[in-house]
């Protein structure tokens, strides 16, 4: 196992100052893009859109100068405090932002990746009636993920949070005119609220045993608290960033969250949203490093998610739920980085970075091929779509490779380590994740072969109403193009010379003296090429030849993957049973128990006072009578007094 | 007891007292001597010019601390705070008597022997702006309750305690509508009055016997004499309880403390409105000032043994006037059983001897004054064909014909169930928390339980206002003249300031709690 990496005992931040000093800019902009956007209403539809794209294009330029002024700090940080959130007695939140590197390479991504979204978008949503709301929508969730990896403490990271949140919700539900988009919509928003709720409890824990919710102060504390409220603290914020990830239990949003607009889920899967559960863990790796239990479950739900992602997309037939689920499975991966803990975390990072290119690129190609095919999603009505779509072809036929993990792509640089990574563990353990790792490379190999052969080769199995099928106009393909390109060089760049892990060693601590792992280096590099290939070899040929337009019988594995492995049925019975049971029960016992006890008291004073009501009888006689027994009562009671006064 | 000159009176400290009732002398002169029609702007004019004159006064003489008229009146800080709230709170209570335009001649009726509706009375109605006798009664009625406030021996008490109940119970002779029920109330409140005097003059006997025996002081029944002989009289101690018991009887029932209550619905209901809205005011503020003093100043040496007897009456009080209130279908009779139950509280704070105790009866007593004002100035504007439509089922839907004096009505019912950010919260708090410092658990769980209570039928009211649909018979609310709209605004304003920023009155209150002997 590796040496927990020391994260510098005291982490200490910055004050931030020159440029680097307007570096909530980055948030403003966008904010101030969306407020414009919501507004000024129908004014701003004929122009609306490009203001949302500007304003992402200057927060990635604006990023990329800060990027570089921090490159040549000493410190690597910058902290501005921008006003005293919220001061009740000993409690301090301060409304302050953190530009490390970290912070920065998300910067990078969010704004970079999510500019190219935006700029895809403009086309993609031209003929919507409401494409004006949808960039104020966008540019509230860049703004609230931007918020999220720029807070210096974990409350103005749970305000992006929930920001991302709400954002999701209103994009996931655009059309909310359809019933399954609203439903989606809520679903997301409901499962969410599982994870923050997490989070929230998290954060309370903080203040109460910690006093404060500020990164270096919560990270330099965390030596003080005992291991079990670090395990309880690390388990909520791993629940917390389960949510927003779609990690196992809390991953059946996520795939659902396909009833948005593509550029939405391209934006929710490769820039935002799930990226911020790793960036929780990443940033809160001081707290997960102090306790081995809580990385053995990251690293465990890392695992099971990345294969329980990877079995059921390889039974889904919708274009966008098969890459929704690889998303599932790829954080999964990321997930197992970052549990492994110490050089690891670079790695997670750089696989989350990667990521980011080339499932942004195969959302949106997903999308051209849907704009192309009467958004027609069922991979079993597509085929031989390479002659007409050459260059969304070519461009997600990147993706694909560097999904796969094919040397020299993206995938490749990001992946592999982290497999190898897995191995390297002391225990048995390290043959049960490495060897997760590496049959979810073989799946993954298998499904994504499976997508991309069925949508563009084989025969056509085109649905009726489609003679031919048309490229996508430039500003669709131009990102495209763009994000291939990343999707090919990415990772390479990235590991060049280590040049990104020694660039996040200020925030996550040295990679610590190599562990040799239980197999060698070069083993696993051939295993994993070796799955790799073959399972896009067996998908190759099966589905060289297109597959039937409808879902076949098959037996119980593919049944049961395309049930999600039962997980919606897990949920639903595990979870929304008894909590429909739970809640009925509740409102049985408010009736009866706790009205009744009510309603019971109320008659008892209702009787009463209607008793009582008849000695108020209207005749002064029997008023009178009132007052002299009364005055009687009073004087002998007085005098009932005395007489214990007297004695 | 410091020296006093025993002629000497400080007039101006009396000014108030001896404006209101020049003024109602006056008035008595205005009935004989000016013409019929101007009658009744002059009675008007002339009780709200003395009433305002007589609150310069007090304001004037804010800084007084003295005894004065040969020991039998006090003006200090308590009697000025009360007296300006006395004077404050007749002048809305005149505002509402005043109030002619909702009904032909008012509220009053100046020949109650005729019919109502009869030709007879159309006549009168025509002829004359209704009774104008009720100002000169109403000054002389505040004047008394300025002396009762003041008075600092039991027999002046007395004379101002009957000088101010007469005048009442004519007044509740005097409505125009529901002419026998309002005949009726008066002569219970007469009678039953009567009879809690007779019981208030015994108690004074027997104190009086109490004080006599003392070496060097002449027996006596102003305070500071009761004070002395409470701890070193040699005669019987059966004689000082007695008496206590006796005395306190006179005051509860003006102050409607259960079982000394009985006569409050009746009496309530059958009144004019505007009177019932002056009594739950004023005769309250006054009844309370002198529970107050009696209980503080003359009887402070025997609190331990009064207390547990008077905090009785207390729980018994708020829970008569809460429980009672949940079956009422008379709008009248609620706001008498809900002023029952302030009764209770208020004891509360009367039973919390310390500075902050005063001050939060204080308080309260003009809190609550507000509130009960502004709420009978609403019950005078719902009304039908035949006057103010009082049974609760009739304003049911009220709020979808006249939402705007459904939501003032609505905002005093929370403000009488003591919801924060009105009055009502802040002078039950004020009471609640001195009792609560003076180990007086036992009235605070009482008070919040009742309070609990008592908040249904309030919102009972509320509910029918709001959510039920209104119906045939639904009164439409008449739109007030100028008069009772400044003095139901003056209420309803009062209520939410006092709420909102009670700091400036609590700190008068606080700065006046302190009593002379």
């Amino acid at each position: 196992m590796n040496a927990p990496a020391e994260p510098a005992g005291d982490v200490a931040y910055a004050a931030a100052s020159g440029l680097l000093g307007s570096f909530w800019l980055l948030v403003a902009i966008p904010l101030a893009s969306a407020a414009v956007l919501l507004l000024l209403g129908r004014r701003a539809d004929r122009w609306g859109h490009w203001l949302g794209v500007a304003a992402i294009g200057a927060s990635f330029v604006l990023g990329l100068t800060y990027f570089f002024q921090l490159r040549g700090l000493e410190n690597k940080s910058a902290e501005l405090s921008l006003w005293d959130f919220i001061a009740v007695g000993d409690l301090h939140v301060d409304f302050g932002l953190l530009f490390d590197p970290l912070a920065a390479v998300f910067v990078l991504l969010i704004t970079g990746v999510g500019f190219l979204i935006h700029l895809y978008a403009v086309e993609y949503m031209a003929h919507d009636e409401g494409r004006r709301r949808f960039f104020a929508y966008f540019n509230l969730f860049v703004a609230a993920m931007l918020l999220l990896v720029l807070g210096n403490n974990y409350v103005m990271l749970y305000f992006g949070w929930e920001g991302v949140g709400l954002a999701s919700y209103l994009l996931i539900s655009f059309w909310y005119g359809r019933p399954s988009a609203a439903t989606a919509g809520k679903k997301a928003f409901l499962m969410n609220r599982v994870g923050d709720a997490g989070l929230a409890i998290g954060i309370f824990i903080m203040f109460a045993t910690l006093g404060t919710t500020q990164y270096d102060e919560v990270f330099n504390g965390v030596g003080s608290l005992t291991g079990t409220t670090v395990l309880v603290l690390g388990l909520l914020l791993l629940l917390g960033a389960a949510g927003k990830s779609g990690q196992f239990p809390l991953q059946a949003w996520l795939p659902d969250a396909m009833e948005g607009p593509t550029p939405v889920s391209a934006l929710i899967h490769a820039a935002t949203m799930v990226t911020a559960g790793v960036y929780l863990i990443a940033r809160s790796n001081p707290v997960f490093s102090a306790n081995s239990t809580l990385q053995l479950v990251v690293v465990s739900v890392g695992a099971l998610t990345l294969l329980l992602g990877c079995i059921i997309g390889a039974a889904k037939d919708d274009i966008k739920r098969v890459l929704a689920w690889s998303t599932v499975s790829q954080i999964g991966y990321m997930f197992l980085g970052v549990g492994l803990g110490g050089g690891a975390y670079a790695l997670a990072i750089i696989h989350l970075l990667a990521h980011g290119f080339f499932k942004a690129n195969m959302f949106l190609g997903a999308g051209s091929v849907m704009h192309g095919m009467n958004d027609q999603v069922d991979i079993r009505r597509f085929g031989g779509l390479s002659k007409y779509m050459k260059v969304t072809w070519i461009t997600f036929m990147m993706g694909w490779l560097a999904i796969i993990g094919l040397p020299p792509l993206s995938g490749y640089f990001s992946k592999e380590p982290i497999i190898v990574a897995a191995f390297t563990r002391d225990d048995w353990t390290a043959w049960l994740f490495g060897g997760a790792a590496l049959l979810g490379a073989g799946l993954t190999a298998f499904y994504m072969t499976r997508l991309f052969v069925l949508t563009f080769h084989g025969p056509k199995r085109w649905t009726e109403d489609i003679e031919h099928p048309h490229e996508s106009p430039k500003l669709m393909t131009i990102p495209l193009i763009l994000l291939a390109i990343g999707s090919v060089v990415a990772g390479g760049l990235m590991v060049w010379n280590d040049g990104l892990a020694s660039w996040l060693t200020p925030v996550l601590g040295e990679a610590g003296e190599e562990h040799h792992a239980v197999l060698s280096h070069t083993v696993i590099t051939i295993l994993s090429l070796v799955v790799t290939i073959a399972g896009a070899g067996l998908a190759w040929s099966l589905f060289r030849n297109g597959t039937a337009t409808e879902p076949q019988p098959a037996g119980v594995l593919v049944t049961a993957a395309r049930r999600n492995l039962y997980t919606d049925a897990f949920n639903e019975a595990v979870f929304e049973k008894p909590g429909i049971f739970l809640t009925r029960a509740l409102v049985f016992l408010d009736n009866r128990g706790i009205d009744g006890l009510v309603n019971g008291l109320a008659a008892a004073v209702g009787g009463g006072s209607g008793r009582l009501r008849r000695l108020q009888t209207g005749f002064v006689r029997s008023y009178a009578t009132s007052i002299l027994t009364g005055a009687l009562l009073v004087v002998a009671a007085f005098l009932a007094v005395q007489a214990g006064w007297l004695a | 007891m410091t020296e006093l000159k025993l002629p000497s009176i400080d007039y101006a400290a009396l000014a108030p007292i001896l404006i209101m009732l020049g003024a109602a002398l006056l008035g008595v002169l205005v009935e004989a001597f000016v013409p019929r029609r101007h009658r009744h702007l002059v009675q008007l004019s002339l009780g709200l010019l003395a009433v305002l004159a007589a609150l310069v006064m007090v304001i004037f003489n804010a800084d007084d601390r003295l005894i004065t008229a040969g020991g039998a009146l006090a003006v200090d800080g308590p009697t000025l705070f009360l007296q300006g709230a006395i004077l404050v709170l007749a002048a809305m209570s005149l505002l509402l008597i005043g109030e002619r335009s909702v009904e032909r001649g008012g509220a009053f009726v100046a020949q109650a022997a005729v019919t109502a509706e009869s030709v007879e009375d159309r006549r009168q109605a025509e002829g004359s702006n209704g009774a104008t006798e009720v100002y000169p009664l109403a000054s002389f009625a505040i004047g008394g309750m300025l002396i009762f406030v003041a008075a600092n021996d039991l027999l002046t008490m007395f004379i101002a305690l009957e000088v101010f109940s007469l005048p009442l119970y004519l007044l509740c002779a005097l409505a125009r509508r529901r002419r026998l029920l309002s005949q009726e109330a008066a002569m219970k409140y007469f009678l039953l009055g009567a009879y809690a005097s007779a019981f208030f003059l015994f108690g004074v006997a027997l104190v009086y016997g109490f004080t006599s025996g003392i070496p060097g002081r002449p027996a006596g029944v102003d305070f500071a004499t009761i004070h002395a002989a409470v701890g070193e009289s040699p005669a019987s101690q059966v004689l000082l309880f007695a008496g206590m018991a006796l005395l306190s009887i006179g005051l509860l029932f003006k102050a409607a403390a259960a079982p000394f209550h009985v006569w409050t619905p009746d009496v309530y209901q059958g009144a004019p409105t505007p009177v019932t809205g002056f009594m739950a005011a004023c005769t309250k503020v006054a009844a309370f000032g002198a529970l107050l003093r009696v209980f503080h100043v003359a009887f402070a040496g025997a609190a331990w043994d009064f207390t547990p007897v008077l905090g009785a009456v207390a729980v018994l009080t708020m829970l008569v006037g809460a429980v009672l209130a949940v079956t009422q279908t008379d709008i009248k009779r609620l706001l008498a059983y809900s002023s029952i139950a302030n009764a209770g509280y208020l004891l509360v704070g009367v039973l919390a001897p310390s500075r902050d105790g005063l001050a939060g009866t204080m308080f309260y007593l003009a809190a609550y004054g507000f509130s009960v004002l502004a709420a009978f100035a609403v019950v005078t504007l719902v009304r039908d064909a035949d006057g103010e439509a009082t049974h609760l089922s009739r304003w049911a839907g009220l709020g979808k014909r006249s939402p705007f004096f459904a939501a003032v009505f609505t905002f005093i019912l929370l403000a009488f169930a003591g919801i924060p950010l009105t009055s009502g919260f802040m002078s039950k708090f004020a009471v609640f928390a001195p009792a609560l410092d003076a180990d007086q658990a036992w009235l605070v769980v009482a008070g919040v339980l009742t309070s609990m209570v008592l908040a249904f039928p309030y919102l009972r009211v509320v509910v029918m206002m709001w959510l039920s649909e209104p119906g045939e018979s639904t009164p439409t609310v008449t739109v007030p003249g100028g008069l009772t709209s400044a003095a139901l605004m003056i209420g309803v304003l009062a209520t939410l300031v006092l709420g909102v920023v009670p700091g400036p009155l609590l700190d008068l209150a606080n700065g006046a709690a302190e009593f002379v002997r």
